[in-house]
């Protein structure tokens, strides 16, 4: 192990990552994607209140997870191609059009890239959808989630998740999941984004902290 | 002269990403180790211990039906996580000496007791081993505790403990659904259910869901076979 005479702060020279819990589900008549708001380099939290949902239209948004740089820049190369293809086809894009292009461009520069975006939205003819496109896969999923946080959640998604469920109750299980990652994995935290998506329109909401549920906490 | 000498030393450890070699299998090169998922319970009068049952070389399943509650003293066991090697030696050592304390006091031994001795072995030997062990039992002074000494020998009492590489995945299931003041037969299915969870989604567990209940009466073992696990929507 190298000595190091002059001890350098982490975030100089980390790289800054999404640490992050990220989380999209669908009800019945349109989504809701949820993320933590923490931006991590190293052991320093180097934005406490960064939006990790991002419109690519709309009715379409994507939930950025991984590398900050490269998920930023993915989100906004897709919201131009999205812009382009909708004025081509004179309509609103499809959610399947935006997770296409998120996918094709995660998997042609999957070497030099590391970041890991869900996208979800609505649309006129398959309603309510959720895609995965983790390192350039794409799959459709009737919830998806992403990030650090999500491994201590896998359990309990599996477990509270139902089809069709009401907005309010898949509002709620978005809050729930972010709640339990927020308190285990130490590179998610701070306020709790939720952007619910449906025929009426976008609705995003931010949570503080102390409004956030509590649980068993040893 | 001498640093450089010390440069010159490699790393023990070799990289072993790609010592893929077809001509010997994966698992005659890899530690055999309890992949798992275990987790311990306290209710008001015992204790719910509860394990998968698959033990892994490599990608090679080398037992599907592990017993990793482990019997330590009449109403104490132990859930072994980590390498099977490690955690069956340090088990081995503490029934002993916790047999030998329980002949000088001449009465039965505290859960604490055994915990401690748990303790003291993973932390005089941390660089060597490789064990997370949660402790759990029944004795009079106390009742039902559940105390957990995960690896590099930190030892804490929690009334819920998960452990082992499935337990990631269950941490956000165990903060939601445990509530203090649970009965056996809530204890029972609360530990089924995360085990469950944990199974289906962690590589390295499996198999079937072995518990155990520990009270004052003793000790009562169950199975819970693959086909009769609980269902979830999911999964």
């Amino acid at each position: 192990m190298s000595e190091e005479l002059l001890a350098e702060p982490g975030w100089l020279s980390e790289e800054v990552k999404t640490g992050t819990t990220i989380i999209a589900v669908t009800f019945d008549g349109g989504v809701v994607l949820g993320s933590d708001s923490r931006v991590s380099a190293g052991e320093s939290v180097v934005n406490r209140v960064m939006n990790k949902l991002s419109p690519l239209h709309d009715k379409i948004y994507c939930a950025l997870s991984g590398s900050a740089a490269d998920a930023q820049t993915i989100a906004e190369i897709v919201n131009y191609q999205l812009d382009v293809h909708s004025i081509e086809v004179e309509d609103d894009p499809l959610v399947c059009s935006a997770a296409t292009l998120v996918k094709n461009i995660s998997y042609k520069y999957k070497e030099e890239l590391s970041a890991h975006l869900i996208v979800a939205g609505w649309d006129r003819k398959e309603g309510g959808q959720v895609y995965a496109t983790l390192s350039g896969l794409l799959t459709k999923q009737p919830f998806a989630i992403g990030g650090s946080g999500s491994f201590y959640i896998n359990g309990f998604v599996d477990a509270e998740f139902r089809k069709n469920m009401t907005k309010k109750e898949t509002q709620e299980f978005v809050v729930n999941a972010l709640a339990l990652a927020m308190g285990r994995d130490g590179s998610s935290g701070g306020v709790a984004y939720v952007v619910t998506i449906d025929k009426d329109g976008t609705e995003e909401k931010c949570i503080l902290g102390n409004e956030l549920p509590k649980f068993f906490d040893q | 002269m001498a640093a450089t000498a010390a440069a010159l030393q490699f790393s023990a450890q070799v990289s072993s990403l790609n010592n893929y070699n077809d001509l010997h299998p994966d698992w005659t090169q890899r530690e055999v180790s309890t992949g798992t998922t275990i987790m311990a319970v306290e209710f008001d009068g015992g204790v719910v211990m509860g394990a998968d049952s698959r033990t892994t070389t490599g990608s090679y399943i080398a037992n599907r039906v592990t017993d990793k509650l482990t019997p330590i003293h009449d109403r104490i066991f132990c859930c072994r996580s980590g390498s099977a090697a490690d955690t069956q030696a340090i088990a081995d050592a503490v029934t002993y000496q916790l047999g030998f304390h329980s002949i000088e006091l001449d009465e039965a031994p505290l859960v604490q007791t055994a915990a401690s001795l748990f303790r003291d072995m993973c932390y005089r030997y941390r660089e060597e081993l490789m064990a997370g062990i949660i402790v759990a039992g029944w004795d009079q002074r106390r009742g039902g505790q559940v105390y957990t000494v995960p690896v590099g020998g930190m030892l804490t009492r929690q009334p819920v403990s998960v452990g082992g590489s499935g337990s990631s995945y269950i941490y956000g299931y165990v903060d939601s659904n445990y509530r203090t003041g649970m009965n056996k037969e809530e204890c029972l299915k609360f530990t089924a259910g995360a085990l469950t969870l944990a199974m289906e989604r962690d590589g390295s567990s499996g198999g079937v869901v072995r518990m155990a209940i520990i009270t004052e009466k003793g000790v009562e073992r169950q199975v819970i076979l693959g086909n009769q696990l609980p269902q979830f929507s999911t999964v």
